[in-house]
């Protein structure tokens, strides 16, 4: 079920810009890899052109590969929307459907996919929002608007229709960043359930956070402005936050940056 | 002296600082017309226009010159600034005002059930009675017919211009519909008299007429769903496309769906502007008398130009009947406007 990303020499632009620059780098399945860094050193881009939402942005482009399972998500005849069903994304601010109901909100990927079976439906926003540990506050108001939630609830919301059409590998930007520490919390131990069925990327500028819920840590970092993000190291969390390798990153980790 | 103590001291000054009441204005105020009365009693001036402007002038002057020497010069140009914005406020309301206040006076006289139930089949020109359903009727199913026509082909325009064309294309559609909305509504009805009846010999329907408003009603739907579009949040349009949802669903079941009140608004404003068109529609529609509910065959009357019309002719009956008409157009628009106004104040998006 969950699945290896693997990327090889991945170059992102916006236009003429180049934002991140030849980052190659494994996240294994069923583990959670976090991504660290200053703001603007391209963490979002590259987590957007793993599922190919970069090139929503118009004059975005990528050079190198991302590899799924040792497919080629860019190689010809592959298409964008079979991409992102398989490889699910939370943004940073809680986004639901301000025209649907809860239930439809957990719906719509599979709905707007031409899933119209009513208890399958049924069955998969049970299964979600229980995923998404949601289902006890909402079960008794699914058809009250998904804009009625509290901000945590409704980023749980999001993430249960992120896995309501069963992807292999969840994306999430910052998703605690506009939440309070109740809501955050909820979140993470999500993340640490969710692990054991999904390849789980998290980005986020909270240390703590990395170091509690991920197995992983990739730290990324710009020369300066104007300058393209870097992968700089990547490694065990426990290692990359006692003992890292680059100096940058122990600089990074304990607010020496800049 | 400490900080505390400054902003105490300088409170307490702002406090004694002196002022005229609000009640002090009003008799200012008030003295000001007393004075504009006297004026029009003793001196040649006169008129009911002059009256206001003499009074409202002289209420600034008086006004502005106590606060001067009462409450000093930033309060003084404060008050007269305040008072100008008043003045203009009350210029621009007055016409309004008159136009309504007149057309219900005049338009009452036989405005009632039986006038908007009734054509003026039978009805000549020295007859009391008939009235205006037979234009209603057209009116009604001109418009709706024009919107039936226009906001599928606005909505696309807008859709093509906000999500799929290249940004110099899109400037140039746009670019294409300002300029349609600047077509005077006489050349619509022109270009439809001229393409329409007379090059493809089609006859003098409700429907040409339609296809006039239609014109008219296009580019103020293009516009205002454009705008609509552009509010619903980026955001949104992305959950979709991480859902792995085709970008021609997503605009029909996520962005559409949210821009749907205001899109709405739009064409509501868009018949409420096309609604009281009378040069395009007399003449490709023509007139009739008797009802005709087929937009598709025979002349067909509507609210303008019953109003247009009977306003020219000679006898005072018919007068009375194209007033009592205004009356029905006005009420019709009006309820347009409100409805607009109150799925406006509903729309999320707007407020945000
Ligand atoms: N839509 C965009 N268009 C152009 N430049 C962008 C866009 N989004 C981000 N960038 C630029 O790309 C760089 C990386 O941004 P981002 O990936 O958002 O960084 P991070 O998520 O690490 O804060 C920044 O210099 C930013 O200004
Ligand atoms: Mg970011």
């Amino acid at each position: 079920m969950a699945k290896r990303i693997e990327t090889v020499d991945l170059s992102c632009y916006y236009g003429s810009m180049q934002a991140v620059e030849g980052v190659s780098l494994t996240v294994e399945p069923k583990s959670v890899t976090a991504f660290i860094g200053p703001s603007g050193c391209g963490k979002s881009t590259f987590l957007r052109a793993l599922n190919r939402m970069h090139e929503v942005i118009p004059n975005a482009r990528i050079e190198g590969t991302v590899l799924l399972d040792d497919e080629d998500i860019y190689g010809p005849g592959i298409e964008a929307a079979a991409v992102r069903r398989t490889i699910g994304m939370v943004f940073q601010k809680p986004n639901p459907f301000p025209t649907m109901s809860i239930y439809d909100n957990v719906a719509a990927g599979l709905k707007l996919n031409g899933i119209r079976k009513k208890s399958e439906l049924d069955g998969a926003v049970e299964r979600s929002l229980r995923g998404a540990n949601l289902w006890d506050e909402v079960k008794s108001r699914l058809n009250k608007p998904g804009m009625g939630l509290s901000g945590g609830q409704q980023q749980r919301l999001c993430i249960a229709r992120a896995i309501a059409v069963e992807p292999q590998v969840l994306l999430m930007d910052e998703p605690c960043s506009a939440l309070d520490p109740i809501s955050t919390l909820a979140i993470e131990d999500l993340i640490n359930e969710l692990k054991d069925r999904y390849t789980i990327v998290i980005v986020t500028h909270n240390m703590q956070q990395a170091a509690r819920v991920s197995d992983v840590t990739a730290f990324f970092t710009l020369k300066g402005p104007g300058e393209p993000g870097r992968l700089i190291e990547v490694d065990a969390t426990q290692k990359i936050f006692t003992n890292p390798s680059e100096k940058r990153t122990e600089d990074y980790i304990t607010g020496r940056f800049g | 002296m400490t900080i505390a103590d400054s902003t105490q001291s300088l409170r307490r000054q702002s406090l004694r600082q002196a002022s005229i009441p609000r009640a002090g204005v009003a008799v200012l105020i008030a003295g000001s017309i007393g004075l504009a009365f006297v004026l029009f009693a003793v001196t040649p001036l006169q008129g009911d226009a002059d009256f206001v402007v003499v009074a409202a002038l002289l209420s600034v002057v008086i006004l502005v010159a106590a606060s001067w020497t009462v409450e000093g010069r930033r309060r003084a140009i404060d008050r007269f600034a305040t008072s100008a914005t008043m003045l203009a406020l009350i210029l621009t309301l007055l016409p309004l005002g008159f136009v309504l206040g007149y057309v219900i006076k005049r338009g009452a006289k036989d405005f009632n059930i039986n006038f908007l139930t009734h054509s003026l089949a039978g009805i000549g020109p020295l007859d009391a009675g008939g009235g205006v359903y037979h234009a209603i009727i057209g009116t009604f199913e001109q418009v709706l017919i024009a919107s039936f026509i226009s906001v599928p082909l606005g909505l696309m325009v807008a859709i093509f211009i906000t999500e799929y064309s290249r940004s110099s294309l899109a400037t140039a559609v746009r670019f294409l519909v300002d300029v349609m909305t600047g077509i005077p509504s006489i050349v619509a009805g022109l270009f439809v008299l001229s393409f329409w009846i007379l090059a493809l010999n089609q006859p003098y329907t409700g429907f040409a007429a339609a296809m006039a408003l239609a014109i008219l009603e296009l580019p103020i739907i293009v516009r205002t769903s454009e705008e609509m579009i552009r509010l619903v949040p980026a955001a949104l349009r992305e959950a979709a496309y991480a859902l792995g949802v085709p970008k021609w669903k997503t605009i029909l079941r996520v962005v559409l769906p949210t821009a749907t009140t205001g899109i709405t608004t739009g064409v509501m404003l868009a018949m409420a502007r096309v609604i009281g068109e009378t040069a395009p529609v007399f003449l490709v529609a023509g007139n009739n008398f008797f009802i005709n509910n087929d937009p598709l065959h025979g002349q067909q009357a509507s609210l303008a130009t019953f109003i247009f019309i009977n306003a020219r002719a000679s006898s005072d009956l018919q007068v009375d009947r194209a007033w009592a008409a205004a009356l029905t157009l006005i009420l019709i628009v009006a309820v347009l406007y409100v409805s607009a106004r109150l799925l406006t104040r509903r729309n999320a998006l707007a407020r945000r």
